[in-house]
């Protein structure tokens, strides 16, 4: 899919900006600090409900003001435009809009813009905590199918309603626990059904990506080793399903997952009752990242960090194109990031991409033909120019 | 913001479930513009309800009685009760006229987040009339999400062993105003059959 046009209206950095991009590749050039990462990010959290950099929408607006908008005009493989409006307001609800029709919550209207993000936060997916691999794994999942983050949600219910439980019998003697946790049962059972749903689909974008990333980390490294992932349970090193398959689209038996996850949460109870806390189950679960033999996390240097980094990205790419259009890929900073060789490797992995909208702040940095946008600040407002020939702003 | 009385109205009106404050302030005008006998109606409306309207001692449905409409009708089957979370979903189910049987509101749902445990609701109750009134299978008829499920699991656990049938209401039919949930409960679930959704 494309993004025809975007205009933003009192958000972070811009008062009002409107701007067309063609298909192919855009590259917003300007210095640090001038307002081209707030465009982007504007992008990414039209397209997937939530910002890359903060957590709730008032930050979005800019200073000053008391709300924005960021309206999308989409143009869908199929040829089908739409637009996507989002409303933010410090201290309330952000409002959401698809073809002028207000969503009743934020999860209804994704998909309708599908991004793909590489910012050098990414890093974190290779060597921060297990957190950020599930999430890459879970916005994956949620923008491929919308329903997986409704599935999402309900799993995080019932662990909190569960962790209460927990956390309301801790310490108590047998008899008094036993009256606390009466309903213990029933959100074990919640816990299970809905945790599997979210190990089985994590496990279907692991046999996914396998193959993609190991062949687009060849392309990008210099020592051109085997990469593999494996998803890790807190369930168990073994839920009776693998990991790869000899058909990646294969999803994995949940019957298995469930009797695994079952066993491991009732091996876990005088743990969980002591600590008022649910220990295992798809929340505390990791994805292994092994280069040639070894953890990537750790063993792995900076520029094989990057490049494993990048090859997860471009793989999401590609397993979000199976299913749907083919997402808008989003490249914040990456450039500079990267050393010759693998700046003209990543050109090259882009080059197949239907749309890709580039940040760099030196433009001999980013060694991709396409249209140019100069963004520059004047009075702590951001301005675009397109260059003569490139895509337009008003 | 407007001046005493008329902000007064809008601010109550604004506390109403599913009412926002632009709807607030409609309404409000509306009332304003109105006949002084209706807006009278609607106030002693709102008086009687209060005054008169209390809970069925059988079912916990909203009654005008000691026993609701329902409980009272001879011909509604006994053998059967619908168990749900509120007095609105009985409402929803008499709508669609497929029911005859009786009900059984808890008033909510298990939520340990919320306080809510069994001794909240009114299951107590619902175990007296099983002992009661010849009842041979109970509908479990609670919101299709995590709240509802643990919920229904939970009454299952408990009555089956009693030796009465329990059946559960399949998830996406419309019980109380949950039915775009349900909906996507359901597509939830077939996330897992990414084959069979035509992948
Ligand atoms: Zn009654």
């Amino acid at each position: 899919m494309r993004l025809r046009r975007l205009e933003l209206i009192d958000i972070r950095s811009y008062d009002r900006v409107v701007v067309t991009f063609g298909p192919g590749v855009t590259v917003l050039v300007g210095p640090n600090a001038q307002g081209k990462t707030n465009l982007l990010e504007a992008i990414h959290r039209a397209a997937t409900g939530s910002s890359h950099r903060v957590s709730g929408d008032g930050p979005l607006v800019r200073a000053g003001s008391d709300h924005g908008v960021v309206r999308c005009e989409l143009l869908g493989d199929d040829g089908r435009r739409r637009t996507l409006e989002l409303e933010v307001g410090v201290g309330r609800r952000t409002r959401t809009k698809v073809d002028g029709q207000q969503v009743r919550r934020a999860a209804d209207a994704v998909g309708a813009l599908r991004v793909a993000l590489f910012a050098p936060e990414d890093i974190a997916i290779v060597r921060g905590d297990p957190g950020e691999r599930r999430r890459f794994l879970d916005d994956l999942l949620t923008q491929r199918r919308p329903a997986f983050g409704a599935a999402r949600a309900e799993y995080d219910r019932a662990l909190r309603q569960r962790n209460q439980l927990l956390k309301r019998a801790r310490g108590l003697p047998a008899d008094a626990r036993a009256a606390a946790a009466a309903t213990i049962d029933v959100w074990t059972e919640q816990l299970v059904t809905h945790g599997t749903q979210l190990i089985a689909a994590r496990i279907a974008a692991v046999r996914a990506l396998s193959g993609p990333v190991d062949r687009f980390y060849r392309e990008l490294a210099d020592r051109p080793e085997p990469v593999s992932i494996r998803y890790q349970a807190s369930a168990g090193r073994d839920l009776g399903v693998p990991d790869v398959t000899e058909d990646p689209s294969l999803v994995p038996d949940p019957a298995p997952i469930a009797d695994a996850f079952r066993a491991a949460l009732a091996e876990a109870a005088e743990d969980e009752f002591a600590r008022g806390l649910t220990l295992v189950g798809p929340h505390r679960d990791d994805l292994e990242l092994t280069i040639g033999a070894l953890p990537a996390k750790g063993y792995a240097s900076h520029g094989e960090v990057w490049s494993l980094a990048l090859a997860l990205k471009l793989a999401t790419v590609q397993v979000l194109a199976e299913v749907g259009d083919r997402p808008v890929v989003l490249l914040d900073d990456v450039f500079a990031e990267l050393d010759t060789t693998r700046r003209d490797r990543l050109a090259l992995a882009c080059a197949g991409f239907e749309q890709v909208l580039v940040t760099a702040a030196v433009e001999a940095d980013v060694p991709l033909e396409g249209a140019r946008i100069e963004v520059a600040q004047a009075d702590g407002l951001t301005r675009l120019r397109p260059r003569e020939g490139a895509a337009g702003a008003a | 913001m407007y001046e005493g009385a008329v902000q007064d109205l809008i601010d109550e009106l604004g506390r109403l479930p599913g009412v926002g404050p632009k709807s607030a302030q409609r309404i409000a005008f509306h009332l304003m513009q109105a006949d002084t006998a209706d807006a009278s109606r609607l106030a002693e409306a709102i008086t009687q309800v209060k005054a008169t309207v209390r809970f069925c001692q059988r079912c916990w449905n909203i009654s005008e009685a000691e026993e609701c409409r329902i409980c009272r009708d001879p011909r509604r089957d006994e053998a059967v009760v619908c168990v749900v979370e509120e007095a609105r979903d009985v409402v929803a189910i008499e709508r669609t006229r497929e029911y005859r049987g009786r009900y059984h509101v808890l008033g909510g749902a298990i939520s340990p987040i919320d306080g809510v445990g069994p001794d909240e609701l009114h299951v107590k109750e619902l175990l007296g009339r099983l002992d009661d009134e010849p009842v041979e299978e109970l509908i479990l008829a609670t919101n299709p999400n995590v709240e509802g499920e643990a919920t229904a699991s939970y009454l299952s656990r408990l009555v089956t062993p009693l030796g009465v049938r329990v059946t559960r209401l399949a998830s996406g039919l419309p019980v109380g105003g949950d039915l775009d949930y349900a909906d996507e409960v359901t597509l939830g679930r077939a996330f897992l059959g990414r084959r069979e959704l035509g992948v």
